[in-house]
């Protein structure tokens, strides 16, 4: 009993010192981001790799997105004869909460591992001891620039995602189902409010910064070894996700 | 000059330092040596505080480097330049952005200035047409060479060299030895070299510090090292696997 309660306490140890280290690490980042010299031309490389080179997943799934709520919400509001409803339906649901989950999600996905990958390949490879022994600090230049640039990239991809996944919807609703194309529209036009935009950017910013956070901290403190560097990856997606949709929950319950 | 006093360190429950003492004099060699994984490169990495020990100092010019604040010692690391086992280039880098990449990140050098300060440089390590390379496409000799041209880019004062010759084949790697050896004479760092591929590294060497069981058990030159009564040292020359150092 005694046994298992002193491997329970150093259990919870462990882990209020990991999330300890993981918010020194996070403050550290955004630190350096107010420290000159900026490194304008690592943050324009990172936001072409997470903006650019995410651009046609994120489209592709805000589109299909799209398509599916103009078939899941024609076949809900029929059921009370709203059906004309499905414009505000999709345009709330995508700005509000799907949009900058979902695209956050791809982003992840598409960038988030690759970083992991990448920083633990170049711990693996002393690569960053390299930097630091260069005087160079490595969180400075490996970390903060794409911090930088996710929070830059994360809304205008959410917002592509928005405007795609509506088009989706619209098709699928006027063009398919007969829905009639003014009321998609001025539904939308009525139901949505600035509020709904902003709140939507808001969730945007702030899953770039988890995303980034947490895929570079994973790769950046990887095990020196092939395995440290496909479980730091792993751990990375997995952990993005768990604290995405944590984060919404709190975000939607305050900005509701 | 560095001086290691009383140095400590131990990962999780295993302590591979266990109160080193060593001295490396100004503008000379001094190679560390001793059996795979007794703590060389640990121990070399505490040179430039890339480790932080449990407990010792490490002086440079008579700073204690384990105090320093990391403003304090990024000036310090400003003096040295490192050669890592795998070289450890950027590999998103071409290997002249990677010679180039100290001078671009921490001067104000122009770029002309820049391309001909890294073009001598590659050129003094035998890389001279090799700049618009990747790391992924050089041999391992090359990415060595590569590696050695960027450590000493900034004019470093200290060199610390991690097993600069390891994986490469006897005449690559005598080579490598007589590129640092050369390079020593004519900037005139103090090199820091740690390897276990004796008696090769023994010409290129002032004086050779064994690393064994976490301490230095000698220090001497060359000449006497070769010839030294102590057993553990001697049992390490002759590679036998009786005797003081444990064998698994």
């Amino acid at each position: 009993m005694i046994s298992f309660l002193g491997r329970t306490g150093q259990f919870t140890l462990e882990q209020i010192a990991a999330m300890g280290r993981m918010f020194s690490f996070l403050v550290a980042s955004i630190f350096f981001a107010f420290r000159p010299p900026a490194k304008i031309y690592l943050i324009i490389h990172h936001i072409k790799t997470i903006g650019v080179e995410s651009l046609s997943v994120v489209a592709l799934s805000g589109f299909f997105t799209g398509m599916v709520m103009g078939f899941q919400g024609y076949y809900s509001l029929r059921k009370f004869n709203a059906e004309s409803w499905l414009g505000s339906a999709t345009a709330l649901g995508l700005l509000r909460e799907l949009g900058p989950v979902l695209s956050a999600f791809m982003v992840t996905g598409r960038t988030g591992s690759a970083m992991a990958a990448e920083l633990g390949t170049m711990r693996a490879t002393e690569q960053i001891d390299a930097l630091d022994s260069m005087a160079i600090n490595p969180v400075k230049y490996l970390v903060t620039p794409r911090i930088i640039a996710s929070l830059i990239a994360m809304p205008l991809l959410t917002a592509i995602f928005d405007v795609i996944g509506i088009f989706g919807s619209y098709l699928v609703g006027v063009s398919l189902l007969g829905v009639s194309s003014g009321s998609f529209f001025a539904g939308m036009e009525g139901a949505v409010v600035l509020h709904d935009v902003y709140s939507g950017f808001l969730k945007s910013l702030s899953f770039g910064l988890i995303i980034t956070w947490i895929c570079c901290y994973k790769g950046f403190h990887a095990p020196p070894m092939a395995t440290g560097v496909s479980q730091a990856t792993t751990e990375s997606v997995v952990l993005s996700f768990v604290f995405i949709l944590i984060w919404d929950y709190f975000l939607t319950s305050i900005m509701l | 000059m560095i001086r290691v006093a009383n140095l400590h360190k131990s990962f999780r429950s295993q302590r591979v330092l266990k109160g080193v003492n060593l001295e490396c004099a100004s503008g000379k060699i001094t190679t560390i040596v001793g059996t795979s994984g007794c703590g060389k490169t640990v121990l070399l990495k505490h040179l430039n505080r890339l480790l932080l020990p449990d407990k010792g100092e490490v002086f440079v010019d008579g700073v204690d480097i384990t105090k320093l604040s990391q403003t304090e010692l990024y000036e310090i690391r400003s003096k040295f330049g490192v050669l890592f086992q795998g070289a450890a280039l950027l590999d998103s880098m071409t290997v002249f952005d990677n010679v180039a990449f100290p001078l671009r990140e921490k001067t104000q050098t122009s770029e002309s200035d820049i391309k001909k300060k890294v073009d001598e440089r590659l050129e003094q390590v035998g890389l001279g047409r090799m700049g618009d390379k990747f790391p992924a496409e050089l041999s391992g000799g090359m990415k060595k060479r590569a590696g050695l041209a960027r450590a000493l880019i900034m004019d470093p004062q200290v060199v610390l060299f991690d097993e600069p010759t390891t994986g490469l084949d006897p005449v690559l790697a005598t080579s490598i030895h007589q590129l640092i050896a050369r390079t020593q004479e004519a900037f005139g760092f103090t090199g820091v070299l740690v390897s276990h591929t004796i008696p090769q590294v023994f010409d290129i060497s002032d004086y050779v510090a064994m690393l064994a069981d976490g301490v230095i058990e000698e220090v001497s030159p060359p000449k006497a090292f070769r010839t030294s009564t102590n057993p553990v040292v001697q049992q390490f020359i002759q590679g036998k696997t009786e005797g003081p150092i444990q064998v698994l």
